[in-house]
């Protein structure tokens, strides 16, 4: 029974009232908040966090393959799923893949994973997909965009929800398209798009599959339609014959955003907290054409899965005071750097400290138990050599031991970096950089957790490393 | 472990201006000093046998010692170059001492010097030490500034309190530097200002916080059998203690932020070689590594010059300040010297070495009759100390 066995979203802490969005420059606010990934996330880490949540306390090592899907991959070439299955710690012996370049690459990857497990190629597959989309300032799309992330793990046994079958239909069209010099979306003229583009293939995508597996709208349980606003999304759930009331799919615009890529799965995410033993689930997805999939809800749907519900993650934020804050951390109006580095990476270096920096291994002694971050190959209590485990540590909780609010190393849109020494479970002493929290908040023994980060740019690539964060993860599953 | 006590003698010293040197280049800096030693030690460069130099990094690492070299125009002798962190220029002193105490020369010159302001930062840089990944934007200011909230949280003090005990320390070398003319910075300061100046490292204010200077520091030494042939009052050295932590503070399991093993280590071998048992009551002077407030006042409590968790108290009673039961940073310290790294500890031992003599540059800085002074940098993240205690009888 191929279907999905977990699944777990990721929404930024940050978030952008759209009023001030729309105060800089005399427009009027469509209302509500959207997701602003911080300085330090982009599409890889947030696809680090959804995977992490989606997996919980699963093995790592019996993961057999790993997707991620965006249109903002960090890396042009250059796989970002090895970098994301690094992080996750899977194992090297799995099949990994990046899709891309269309809003449709997330559904893509999810039919991939489930027709290589469908196969019996693979008795699992982990996809993640995230984005982080800029729309021009002062243009609709800096409202309506959002940034995020969703990992879906597919399997073959007791699945929360099966695969019940997909319905697919490719077009070609210029209407929302990126050239590789581009930073923002391009779109041609907007009733174009919608009519001829978004809501016809849709609603093609959508009475297709019904058509092909003799369904009515009545028996589906609720239709998960990600659309570039909440207008588009209403004419299209009404054409159809849904019941907005009892069979939509928030599409998360209110107060997330949409967020490219990722939509699809943050939906289905959310559809999948809220259903029950027996529903029908039928997701679509545009982008260049359409994807169609149904899921039919099991009664393994009420055992735990995964960490953070979206409705937890959405709750969970730190607003942004100003919109000149969101331009400088998305890139857009560049800040003035920090103090400049001495010492600059160095490709050979980052790969021979990856089960550190990107796996998050701690050593600990097989002699005496101590451990220490990162991996130290003489026991810094025994002194034995050689002799202990790599344990990986990114999922322990902990406290801060002490801490600092360093105005010296930090960015000109955010000068204050808490420098924190944490000691995590295991009495393990982690020293990291605090992020997503308000500097002023942070005291002694405040719980904290670790978060995949990017940490600042050096010799032409993007580092990445573990940071603190006040503990996020969690709450009611 | 063996002794050197009283088997090396510092018999000429040279301290450059330190300040913002817009106007010196490394060599003019090392030239500076080396040739004050050279005059107060009645000797020139052809009398070295050997060389030890203090350097860390600035401006440029991966030159060795040529520049001391070719600065000095040293002929056909050893130069050897020392990087260890804080305490570089008091490695070079205490090698220097041991290779005279061994008997392989009779005079040798130990050298810091460091040219901080041609890098072009305001600080010592970001991002520094062992793994840039990990490392990245670990600060000076941040490492110590680690130290604070657990002092602050240990021995029960308030935020506020504890602020206002830093700052009467920055207070204190303030007024040490307004009288000292090679010193950077000359201001006197208010606890007011000190206490609302801009946050570096909270708690760490600006006044907190040593500045960033050029200089350069140097001493003449020669076997303690042979100092009177030079002059009627040399320095000798007494002990040395250096002592290095095995893993970054910040990744010690256990660790509290409060015992610092080199700080205890270094001190109690130098007190031990000098046959030191009561700091507080037997040393008359005294040169510690106030690159931070909260630095100066951890050493006080490893040091043992105060009980633990009674800094305070001294700080209170004006203990450490000029005219108290053992004044601390007489000279400002790093606080109105600044720290360029590699020249520091020769600075702080010059201004023990002329205290011990008696010829501080002005009267009204003077200690009176002392006989023991120490001089002690402490360095990396925090990681290494390094001390030295000299005295002006000879054993």
């Amino acid at each position: 029974m191929t279907g999905i066995v977990s699944y777990g979203g990721y929404i930024p802490a940050l978030r952008l009232d759209r009023k001030l969005a729309a105060d800089a420059w005399g427009r009027n606010s469509i209302g509500g908040e959207r997701s602003v990934a911080n300085s330090d996330e982009d599409s890889i880490t947030m696809s680090v966090e959804a995977a992490a949540n989606c997996l919980n306390d699963r093995k790592r090592d019996e993961i057999e393959g790993f997707f991620f899907a965006s249109t903002t991959a960090p890396y042009k070439e250059k796989m970002n799923s090895t970098l994301i299955a690094t992080a996750l710690d899977l194992e090297r012996e799995i099949a990994t893949a990046d899709f891309g370049n269309s809003l449709r690459a997330g559904t893509a990857m999810l039919k991939a994973a489930l027709d290589s497990v469908k196969s019996g190629s693979t008795r699992n597959f982990l996809v993640a997909a995230a984005d982080s989309r800029l729309g021009y300032p002062k243009s609709d799309q800096e409202q309506t965009f959002g940034d995020g992330a969703a990992a879906v793990l597919v399997g073959d046994k007791d699945p929360v929800a099966t695969f019940e079958g997909s319905y697919s239909i490719s077009n070609e069209m210029i209407d929302v398209w990126r050239n590789p010099e581009d930073k923002f979306v391009k779109t041609w003229e907007g009733r174009f798009i919608l009519d001829e583009g978004y809501t016809a293939h849709m609603k093609e995508a959508v009475l297709g599959i019904l058509k092909k597996y003799d369904l009515k709208p009545a028996d589906i349980s609720k239709v998960i339609l990600p659309a570039p606003d909440s207008r588009t999304h209403g004419k299209l759930v009404k054409s159809l014959g849904f019941d907005p009331k009892t069979q939509v799919q928030d599409p998360l615009i209110s107060n997330v955003g949409y967020c490219g890529t990722a939509q699809p799965l943050m939906m289905l995410t959310a559809a999948l907290e809220e259903a029950n033993p027996g529903d029908i689930l039928l997701l679509a997805a545009y982008g260049d054409g359409a994807d169609a999939m149904i899921f039919k809800v099991t009664d393994q749907i009420g055992k735990p899965t995964h960490q953070s519900k979206i409705s937890t993650l959405i709750e969970n934020k730190i607003m942004l005071p100003f919109y000149a804050r969101f331009l400088s951390f998305r890139d857009i109006l560049a800040a003035q750097p920090g103090e400049p580095f001495r010492l600059f990476p160095s490709a050979t270096v980052s790969w021979r400290e990856r089960k550190s920096s990107l796996s998050c291994h701690a050593s600990r002694c097989r002699k005496c138990g101590c451990m220490t971050f990162p991996v130290q190959r003489v026991c810094y209590n025994c002194r034995s050599k050689d002799d202990y485990d790599e344990v990986r540590v990114s999922d322990r909780t902990g406290k801060v031991f002490t801490f600092t609010r360093d105005n010296l190393g930090g960015r000109s849109d955010d000068p204050v970096i808490i420098q924190t020494v944490a000691e995590l479970e295991g009495g393990l002493r982690f020293y990291g950089i605090m992020t997503d929290c308000e500097p002023d908040t942070v005291e002694l023994n405040m719980p904290v957790e670790l978060t995949f980060r990017r940490i600042y740019e050096g010799a032409g690539f993007h580092n990445y490393f573990w940071k603190l964060r006040p503990v996020r993860r969690g709450g009611t599953n | 472990m063996g002794t050197i006590k009283d088997k090396a003698a510092i018999v000429g010293m040279g301290c450059s201006k330190f300040g913002e040197r817009w106007d010196a280049s490394l060599e003019d800096l090392a030239i500076e000093s080396a040739y004050e030693a050279y005059e107060d030690a009645g000797v020139g460069p052809d009398d070295i046998e050997a060389c030890w130099v203090g350097q860390v990094s600035a401006p440029v690492a991966g030159i060795g010692a040529t520049s001391i070299a070719e600065a000095l125009k040293l002929r056909d002798i050893p130069i050897i170059r020392n990087e260890n962190w804080c305490t570089t220029a008091h490695i070079a002193l205490i090698e220097a001492c041991i290779a005279v105490a061994s008997g392989l020369y009779d005079t040798v010159m130990a050298i810091g010097v460091e040219k901080l302001k041609d890098t072009g930062y305001p600080g010592l840089g970001t991002g520094r030490g062992m793994t840039p990944v990990l490392e990245a934007r670990r600060t000076a200011p941040g490492s110590f500034g680690l130290i604070a909230k657990r002092y602050f949280e240990t021995y029960g003090l308030s935020n506020e309190e504890g602020k206002e005990t830093l700052a009467k320390i920055a207070v204190k070398n303030h007024d040490n530097g307004s009288l000292c003319p090679k010193a950077h910075f000359h201001n006197k300061i208010t606890l007011e200002k000190a206490l609302n100046a801009p946050i570096i490292a909270w708690p760490l204010g600006l006044f907190d916080c040593c500045g960033n200077s050029d200089g350069s520091a140097c001493a003449i030494i020669t076997r303690a059998d042979k100092a009177r042939d030079f002059r009627p009052d040399p320095i000798y050295m007494k002990g040395f203690g250096v002592s290095m932590d095995s893993l970054l503070p910040h990744l010690r399991p256990g660790f509290d932020w409060l015992h610092f093993d080199a700080l205890i280590n270094s001190s109690h071998k130098a007190y031990e070689m000098a046959g030191i048992k009561n700091p507080r009551e037997e040393l008359d002077v005294a040169e510690v590594h106030d690159c931070f407030t909260i630095t100066e006042l951890a050493i006080y409590e490893n040091f043992g010059f105060s009980p633990r968790g009674k800094a305070k108290e001294d700080i209170d009673s004006g203990f450490f300040a000029r005219g108290g039961g053992l004044p601390v940073n007489i000279d400002g310290g790093l606080k109105c010297f600044g720290h360029p790294i590699g020249a520091s500890g020769l600075r702080m031992t010059y201004e023990i070495y002329k205290q011990l003599q008696g010829k501080a540059d002005l009267p009204e800085r003077q200690v009176k009759n002392p006989r023991l002074g120490l001089s002690h940098t402490f360095g990396g993240p925090p990681q290494i100390s390094a001390v030295a205690i000299l005295g002006n009888e000879k054993g």
